[in-house]
């Protein structure tokens, strides 16, 4: 293992962080909010951690996979830790569990939150809790490998661990360029976000953190009642947009380099698509006799949809109180997630689909035991390697998930609210059912609950084995 | 430049980790999964697995927008079928690996006809690069420069040179030759020396010189100059082929030792004036019956790195000859280069090497002023060739007066055709052509040789 890289990149994660803070310092100071000191002091603590371990670049610049991965896990561990301060330096949060709760439900997406009354958080904090959604979508490592010299090879190995996805693709040839790339894209299409919800009438501060919450796909509202006090138009907006967030980026490029046919033909986004559309009918169809008019009850089936599907989180109406069959569409969607590649979480669309055709290979297998079957995608053969890591993958979430439940079980609270609890903190979606429903919060359970919870949310987002690499004897050994 | 490789074995590796260092953007095809998969993650390019000859694959790769495709596939005719098809879906440089003899008296007409910018035949290459070692056996390396007017060698310092405890001040008052000390290689460091440089036994000192003046400075510390007279090769293979074939028109007696009967018969139909002998390179009884004790050179160029390596330390034991070996596997050369056995010819490098070279001259004639650009000392310094086309802050001062970056020479001055090599009240001027040794990368222009 090499120590001396990791503490480089890691001092630089500390640094970016003091960066990123910046901006809740500016909207402390436009808003004359004294809370915007507990930034200052954070920053300073990074700074001066980060500035003298990153200022001289380590003469052993090896880098392997399980450099990668134990970077990552730790960058995300390290950065969660700092940015849980300036909750606690203010006093609004006061149990450190909480506030190491609330910022790892920021980087990680989830936007699942232990504070019961959201509108008492003084502004700064409130684009705090939404710019680490913003930060932690695309990745943070991803966006310091874009800016900082390293060698090639940590370039990928980097990215490796911090992708969604069952494999990482390269939209060009240096994973530097394909990283800024990525940055571009995201930045443009969270700007284009910003700009129509100002149009709609939305104030700047609403729209600049709802963006921040739709494009990481995080889902922390500045309001209790999260999307639902905006007009129609606007969470039509914020459906699209979590839609959009939650499409492979690739396919974003291939349709900036003027590849449309590659672009809509991948089989991820048809299926991903086809799945929002199915379940907007079933759950419209099924809470019709709840609203007004169709219109008014197909806008929240889609919203509330759109919401789940990508892991974004976000609510316009209490989705706790529907039927059953809408309830139980809603926490499958958890499972499957957005597609990857994308900001969203969840198990990932290409996942599934390699899965399903898995199954039908076998069959074919039983029926023509000769037959030689390999799986394709997108008229691409899927390698085995990547069928196989799929296969773990899930066995892997499976394992994991059962034994967040049976942890969290020690609570005494009902199994829907345990099962939906780990099921939107491991798959970074936010809200579950019942206790843990839109209308509530996950301040309910004890300190080890959170803390068996908050690792779900690091587990699901760097998508298990990085994180489970840090606990292995195997990494830290010599030999 | 976004360049394109076909075929991702030890040369198409070398040459992607290479260009990719140089910061090229680049794309690798192979159609073999399992070869894809051991490339190392270190190389920061796009990895395809396919046909490269496939215009399909070509497209998906950006053949349309790429500068140079290179196919150093296993086989000669499909690296010309994918340059081919390059040069007609795309507008790019191609070059391409062809081995085949039969094609090598063909070779400009292959390239002029089917529009290929290089072709490149690696057993050739090995071999000119032996003739050229051969015909100057004091020196381990030579690079020829400005069109092979100056040259820079490299040697290694022996206790019998008298140089070990001299400063490179010293070496230039006591022996007056012509010459410059462009670099010393010492264990794992590499120094541009400066005037105070002291010079050590065992040191690979690099020389930059007109070929003369190297003769000459060679002869005053005492080392032999002359051409080799007489060469004993084992292992009849392509590259001792064409290198026979050179070495004979050079008036050089060659022996090849061949274990093959018919590999035998048809290098003695192929070559005059070569003794060809059948039997067991590895027969120490053969080996001393033709003459091991008294060849001046012995070169090993076997399928076997171990059975090379192992001849050269049987034949440093038993002779003064000049010792070539060729190794294959590059992953301990470190190790090999220990053993002191003379030159090593590393033939896959050498393959890499020249496509470099044309890559990155092609890359100096777009935006910047660097005529030409080599790698020496390992590639751990740069000589590069500046054209002066105008007056600057460098031109009509004496060097001694001029603030040179640190570990930075002026290695040569060509001016009018006549190469200077540049001492103190040298100036530089409109017209020369300057050649630049440096361990600094990344100069653009002649006035980046100034401290800022």
């Amino acid at each position: 293992m090499n120590y001396s890289i990791i503490f480089y990149i890691l001092g630089w994660i500390l640094n970016f962080e003091a960066a990123f803070m910046v901006l809740p310092c500016i909207v402390a100071l436009i808003y004359g909010e004294p809370s915007g000191w507990s930034f200052v002091i954070t920053m300073i603590l990074c700074l001066a951690i980060g500035l003298p371990v990153s200022l001289k670049k380590p003469r052993n610049q090896i880098f392997y996979t399980a450099e990668g991965f134990v970077t990552v896990s730790l960058s995300w561990i390290l950065l969660s830790v700092m940015g849980a301060l300036p909750f606690l330096f203010s006093g609004y949060i006061t149990n450190p569990v909480d506030a190491l709760f609330e910022t790892v439900s920021g980087f990680t997406t989830t936007g699942a939150s232990i504070l019961s009354d959201v509108e008492a958080l003084p502004r700064c904090l409130l684009f705090w809790r939404s710019f680490t959604h913003w930060i932690g979508g695309m990745g943070v490592l991803v966006f310091i490998l874009s800016l900082l010299p390293l060698t090639g090879g940590s370039h990928m190995n980097l990215m490796k661990a911090e992708s969604p996805g069952p494999s990482v693709s390269r939209l060009v040839p240096k994973v530097q360029t394909t990283a800024k790339l990525l940055y571009q894209i995201y930045f443009t299409m969270t700007v284009v976000e910003v700009v129509i919800l100002l149009f709609g009438g939305m104030p700047l501060f609403d729209s600049l953190t709802v963006a921040f919450g739709t494009a990481g796909t995080g889902g922390f509202a500045i309001k209790n009642s999260s999307m639902g006090g905006y007009s129609p138009f606007l969470q039509n907006v914020v459906t699209v947009f979590m839609i959009l967030f939650g499409i492979n980026f690739n396919i974003y490029f291939l349709i900036l380099i003027r590849k449309f046919d590659q672009a809509f033909k991948s089989e991820e986004l048809r299926c991903y698509l086809l799945i929002i559309a199915a379940a907007t009918g079933i759950i419209t169809l099924n809470t019709l006799y709840m609203y007004d008019s169709v219109l008014e009850t197909f806008r929240h089936a889609a919203f509330q949809v759109a919401s789940i599907i990508t892991t974004t989180g976000f609510a316009t109406t209490n989705f706790d109180i529907w039927p059953q069959a809408s309830r139980t569409v809603l926490v499958l969607l958890m499972f499957v997630g957005a597609c990857a590649g994308s900001t969203g979480g969840g198990i990932k669309v290409s996942r599934f689909v390699i899965l399903i055709k898995t199954i039908r290979k076998e069959m074919v297998q039983f029926l023509h035991p000769q037959s030689l079957g390999k799986i394709k995608m997108d008229g691409k053969i899927v390698e085995h390697e990547v069928v196989r890591s799929v296969n773990v993958f899930l066995i892997a979430y499976v394992l994991l998930f059962a034994l967040s439940v049976l942890l969290i079980a020690v609570d005494n609270q009902d199994l829907i609210t345990n099962f939906t609890a780990v099921a939107a903190t491991f798959n970074n979606v936010g809200p579950g059912l019942e206790l843990v429903g839109p209308t509530s919060n996950f301040g309910l359970f004890s300190n080890f609950s959170k803390l068996v919870l908050t690792f779900d949310m690091l587990v699901g987002r760097l998508e298990i084995f990085p994180v489970l690499i840090l606990f292995s004897r195997d990494t830290w050994k010599r030999f | 430049m976004d360049i394109i490789i076909i075929g991702c074995g030890k040369v198409g590796t070398t040459l992607a980790d290479q260009l990719v260092r140089e910061d090229h953007n680049v794309v690798m095809i192979d159609t073999s999964a399992e070869r894809m998969h051991a490339v190392s993650e270190d190389i920061d390019a796009i990895k395809m697995v396919g046909n490269g000859a496939s215009i399909a694959m070509q497209m998906e790769a950006g053949v349309q927008t790429a500068d140079i495709l290179i196919a150093v596939t296993g086989s000669d005719e499909l690296n010309l079928l994918c340059c081919l098809i390059a040069r007609k879906a795309g507008n790019c440089h191609t070059i391409a690996r062809v081995r085949n003899p039969v094609y090598s008296n063909e070779i400009n007409f292959i390239k002029e006809k089917l529009g290929i910018s290089m072709i490149i035949n690696p057993e050739l290459a090995a071999a000119t690069e032996i003739s050229r070692i051969l015909r100057f056996p004091s020196a381990i390396k030579i690079d020829p420069f400005a069109k092979g007017k100056v040259e820079l060698l490299k040697f290694k310092v022996r206790p019998e040179f008298k140089l070990d405890g001299l400063s490179v001040m010293d070496v230039d008052s006591q022996f007056r030759c012509d010459v410059l000390i462009g670099g010393v290689e010492r264990e794992d460091s590499v120094t541009i020396p400066d005037g105070k440089f002291v010079i050590r036994n065992g040191d690979m000192v690099s020389i930059i010189a007109s070929p003369q003046n190297s003769a000459e400075f060679f002869r005053k510390i005492g080392i032999q100059t002359n051409q080799v007279k007489s060469t004993l090769i084992v292992g009849g293979g392509t590259i001792a082929y064409y290198l026979a074939r050179q070495l004979s028109s050079m008036r050089i007696k060659v022996k090849i030792v061949e274990k093959d009967r018919k590999r035998c018969e048809v290098l003695n139909e192929l070559l005059q004036n070569t003794l060809i002998i059948n039997g067991d390179g590895t027969d120490r009884k053969l080996l001393m019956e033709e003459g091991l004790t008294t060849t001046e050179s012995f070169v090993t160029l076997t399928n076997m790195d171990e059975e090379n390596v192992f001849l050269a330390l049987f034949a440093k034991e038993k002779s003064n000859a000049k010792l070539i070996t060729k190794v294959n596997r590059i992953a301990f050369d470190e190790l090999i280069s220990k053993l002191d056995l003379g030159s090593l010819i590393y033939p896959k490098y050498i393959t890499a090497d020249y496509i470099l070279q044309y890559v990155r001259a092609m890359q100096n004639t777009i935006g910047s002023n660097v005529e030409t650009l080599y790698h020496i000392l390992d590639s751990r310094a740069e000589a590069l060739e500046f054209v002066i086309r105008e007056e600057s802050e460098v031109t009509g001062i004496p060097l001694m007066n001029i603030n040179l970056k640190k570990n930075l020479l002026i290695g040569c001055i060509n001016r009018g055709g006549k190469i200077h090599i540049p001492r103190g009240q040298d100036c530089i001027q409109k017209g020369d052509t300057v050649i630049v040794v440096t361990s600094q990368k990344g100069l653009h222009d002649i006035r980046d040789i100034l401290r800022k």
